[in-house]
C-alpha cells in the first residue's frame, strides 16, 4: 500500500467517512459539469426531490455539442440547442456558475479550468468525463466519474470511491528537439499498454517531467486514462505557482503566501512508499504515432508497424482488428502514408503552446493539395491569446481553418467529422473505430507539430525534417 | 432487444437469464454506444443503438443483431471490457437492451463503477474457466445461467464456476446499497466536518457553497 505520496496525503484530507465494504466517502473540492453527462444527473436529482448539495463548488461549461464554425444561437442542430438549453436551465435553477459561449471563459472543461486557476494543488477534481486525469499536472487528484456520480456530487458534494494503488513514472533525462509530451505520453501507452494503470494512479516524476512546462504537463496527464490510470498527476513545484499566479481565481495577496505554503507540503515526501514504479529515460523518445485503434498501438515515427506474432499474445488480435480496418499492412513504415484531414485542437493539445508548435511548421508553407486541415482551441481565452500573437493569420495563410473552440472532431459530436474511410493526422487522444464521426473513419493521434507537418506536406512525416 | 425487464432495483442476489458471447478484448465505450448517440438528455432510447457502428459491418450477423440473443440477458465478454470514455451512456445502452449482468475477463475500471452505481454486476472469471464457460454455452446456447453473488458461483444446470466479484461489489449489491445516493447524503455533519479541514476552502480561500 502506497503511503505518504501526493495521492494519499490528499485521499486522506478529503476522506469524509468509510463505506461499509471497503469504500471510501470522498469529498469533491471542484466539480466541473458539462452539457453531455449532466442532464440525465439533474433529473435524477429531481426525480429523488434533491438539491445541489454546494452549487459553489461545480462550474458548468459547455464543449462537447457546439459548432466550430458559427455559434450563433440557435444552433443548426436541434438536438445540440436542446442540450445546451438544458444546461442553461439546469445552472440556472441550481445558481451554478456557467461559462457560456460568448463569456470569455467558455472552451473546453479540460481547458478553462487550469486557464481561469479554478484548478489548484492539493484538491480532488471531479467531472463526468474521463480526461478530467488532466487536472492531475497541478498537483491535484482528479478522475472522471459517471453520470450517476455527477448525480450523487451534485446532491452530496461526495462520492463513493475506493482508494487507488499508486505507480511511480520516473523520467530520466529531457525531451530532444522535435519530441513533445504528446510524444512521451504515447510512448508510455505504447510500452506499458492500455491496460497497466488499472486500479492505480500514475505519478510522473524526475527530471524530464520537472522540465516541462504546465501545458505539456497536462498533455501527458491527460492522457493517463489512455494507459488505464484513472488519475495521473505531477507533484506541484515553482512552475505550478508560477502558473497559477495572477489567475482570476487564484488566491491573492495574503491568501496566495498561505496557499503556496500549503501546496509546499502537499508533493510526495522522500519517504513515500509506492505500489509500483517503473523508469523510462525521456532522452531515448522518438516522435510517437499510432496507427491502430488504441491508443497502445504506436510506434516511433521511423519504425515499421509491428508483425503481428511480434506482440504479446493477448494483443495480437486487436492488432490484426487493426491493421484491417486501417487497411495497413505489418512491416512497412507509417511514414509517407497519404493524410486526408488534419486536426488540432482537444483537451490534450488545444492550448495556447500546442498551437504556437503547429504554427512554427505552419509558418512560410501550405496545406497540401486535397487535404481538409482545422484548427480549434481549447478555449476563448486560448483562441485570444493566439490571435493576440497572429497565430491565426499564420494558418489561415497557410490554407488552415480557424475555428471556434469546443471539442469538435476530437469526438464529433458536433458537425466536424470525417467521411467514409478518411483518415485524419489528429493532436487529439483516441483513435478508436468510429472515433471521430465516421463508422470506417481512421485516425493517427500525435503531436500538434506532426499534425501541422502532415499537412503542409500531405503525409505522415517526421517533423524533425521540417524544423529549422 | 429485451425492454420488458424491469430495471434493477433492490438487494440484487442473483441474476439468471440466457447468455451470449460477445468477443474481442478492449471494445470501448465508443464501440458500445457511439459518440453521436450521445446527443440526448434522457438514456431512454440508447437500448436501440449499442453497438451500432460495430452492427452495421457487412456480412456480419453481430451478436447484438442474432435473433437467438433477443431475450438474453447475461453478456460473457473477454478482457477490459468497456475501456476509453466514462460515459454512462454505454453501460446505460446495455442496460436498456437487456443485458442485467456481465461476466468477463476483465473490466475498465470506469465502466464497472458506472455498471454497479446501476445495479449491472460485471464478475469476472478468468481465461481457462471462461474458455469452458463459453463452450458450455456454444454447446447449449437457450440454456440458462445463474450469476449467484452470493457464492460467487457461476451456475447451470449441471456446472458451476467460481467468479470474483470483490467484496465491496458484493456486499453493495447484496445489501441494495449498490446505489449511494441516500448513503452519501445522510452523512451531512461529516461532510460539514471535512470542508471545514480543507485549507482551500477556509484557510486561503472564503469559503462558500
Ligand atoms: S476534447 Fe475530446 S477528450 Fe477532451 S473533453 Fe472534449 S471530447 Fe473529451
Amino acid at each position: 500500500m502506497s503511503t505518504k505520496t501526493l495521492y494519499d496525503k490528499i485521499w486522506d484530507l478529503h476522506t469524509v467517512s468509510e463505506l461499509p465494504g471497503g469504500s471510501t466517502q470522498l469529498f469533491v473540492g471542484l466539480h466541473l459539469i458539462h452539457e453531455v453527462t449532466s442532464p440525465q444527473a439533474f433529473a435524477a436529482l429531481e426525480e429523488k426531490g434533491l438539491k445541489v448539495f454546494c452549487p459553489k463548488r461545480t462550474i458548468a461549461t459547455v464543449d462537447h455539442i457546439v459548432p466550430t464554425t458559427s455559434q450563433s444561437r440557435p444552433f443548426s442542430d436541434s438536438l445540440a440547442e436542446q442540450m445546451l438549453q438544458t444546461l442553461e436551465e439546469n445552472c440556472s435553477k441550481n445558481s451554478i456558475n456557467f461559462f457560456n459561449i460568448g463569456s470569455g471563459q467558455q472552451g473546453i472543461v479540460h481547458v478553462i479550468a487550469p486557464e481561469t486557476g479554478l484548478t489548484q494543488p492539493g484538491m480532488t477534481i471531479a467531472c463526468g468525463d474521463s480526461h478530467t486525469s488532466t487536472h492531475g499536472a497541478f498537483g491535484s487528484i482528479a478522475f472522471g466519474i459517471g453520470t450517476s456520480q455527477v448525480r450523487d456530487v451534485l446532491a452530496s458534494q461526495t462520492l463513493s470511491m475506493k482508494k487507488l494503488k499508486v505507480k511511480k513514472l520516473w523520467f530520466d533525462g529531457r525531451l530532444k528537439k522535435g519530441v513533445f509530451a504528446k510524444d512521451l505520453i504515447l510512448h508510455v501507452i505504447q510500452k506499458l499498454g492500455v491496460k497497466d494503470g488499472v486500479g492505480f494512479a500514475y505519478e510522473f516524476a524526475g527530471p524530464a517531467i520537472e522540465r516541462l512546462t504546465m501545458e505539456e504537463r497536462m498533455t501527458v496527464c491527460n492522457m493517463a486514462i489512455e494507459g488505464g490510470a484513472r488519475c495521473g498527476y505531477i507533484n506541484p513545484d515553482q512552475k505550478t505557482f508560477d502558473y497559477l499566479k495572477e489567475k482570476p481565481y487564484s488566491p491573492k495577496g495574503d491568501e496566495w503566501d498561505k496557499a503556496i505554503q500549503w501546496w509546499k507540503t502537499l508533493a510526495s515526501g522522500k519517504d513515500a512508499k509506492y505500489d509500483e514504479e517503473t523508469k523510462f529515460d525521456a532522452s531515448k523518445i522518438s516522435p510517437t504515432i499510432t496507427w491502430g485503434i488504441t491508443p497502445g498501438q504506436a510506434i516511433e515515427i521511423d519504425a515499421l508497424l509491428p508483425k503481428p506474432e511480434s506482440l504479446n499474445k493477448s494483443d495480437q488480435q486487436t492488432a490484426l482488428d487493426a491493421y484491417k480496418y486501417m487497411n495497413l499492412k505489418p512491416g512497412t513504415s507509417i511514414e509517407g502514408l497519404d493524410i486526408d484531414v488534419c486536426f488540432i485542437g482537444s483537451c490534450t493539445n488545444g492550448r495556447l503552446s500546442d498551437l504556437q508548435s503547429a504554427a512554427e511548421i505552419a509558418k512560410d508553407r501550405h496545406v497540401a493539395q486535397g487535404v481538409k486541415a482545422f484548427v480549434v482551441p481549447g478555449s476563448e481565452k486560448v483562441a485570444k491569446d493566439a490571435e493576440e500573437q497572429g497565430l491565426h493569420h499564420i494558418f489561415l495563410k497557410a490554407g488552415f481553418e480557424w475555428r471556434k473552440p469546443g471539442c469538435s472532431m476530437c469526438l464529433a459530436m458536433n458537425p466536424d467529422k470525417l467521411e467514409n474511410n478518411q483518415i485524419s493526422a489528429s493532436s487529439s487522444n483516441r483513435n478508436f473505430k468510429g472515433r471521430q464521426g465516421s463508422s470506417t473513419g481512421r485516425t493517427l493521434l500525435m503531436s500538434p507539430a506532426m499534425v501541422a507537418a502532415a499537412a503542409v506536406t500531405g503525409s505522415v512525416i517526421d517533423v524533425r525534417k521540417l524544423l529549422h | 432487444m429485451n425492454q420488458n425487464s424491469k430495471f434493477p432495483k433492490g438487494p440484487i442476489k442473483t441474476i439468471t437469464g440466457m447468455s451470449f458471447h460477445l468477443s474481442g478484448n478492449d471494445i470501448d465505450t465508443d464501440r458500445i454506444i457511439p459518440a453521436r448517440f450521445l446527443k440526448c438528455i434522457s438514456f431512454d432510447a440508447l437500448g436501440d443503438h449499442v453497438f451500432a457502428d460495430d452492427r452495421k459491418e457487412p456480412n456480419k450477423n453481430h451478436p447484438f443483431d442474432d435473433i437467438k440473443n433477443t431475450n438474453k440477458s447475461i453478456l460473457i465478454v473477454d478482457k477490459n471490457f468497456g475501456c476509453g470514455s466514462s460515459r454512462e451512456h454505454a453501460p446505460q445502452a446495455l442496460m436498456r437492451w437487456g443485458i442485467r449482468g456481465i461476466i468477463g475477463q476483465s473490466f475498465a475500471e470506469i465502466f464497472y463503477g458506472n455498471c454497479l452505481a446501476l445495479g449491472i454486476p460485471c464478475v469476472q472469471i478468468p481465461e481457462p474457466e471462461i474458455l469452458s464457460l463459453i463452450n458450455s454455452i456454444k454447446s447449449n446456447q437457450m440454456q440458462d445461467l445463474s450469476i449467484n453473488i452470493q457464492l460467487q458461483k457461476i451456475l447451470t444446470n449441471d456446472q458451476s464456476w467460481n467468479i470474483e466479484i470483490g467484496n465491496e461489489s458484493r456486499e453493495m449489491l447484496l445489501s441494495g446499497e449498490w446505489d449511494a445516493t441516500s448513503k452519501l447524503i445522510s452523512q451531512t455533519n461529516k461532510i460539514n466536518i471535512t470542508m471545514e479541514n480543507l485549507p482551500y476552502l477556509n484557510k486561503f480561500q472564503n469559503f462558500e457553497c
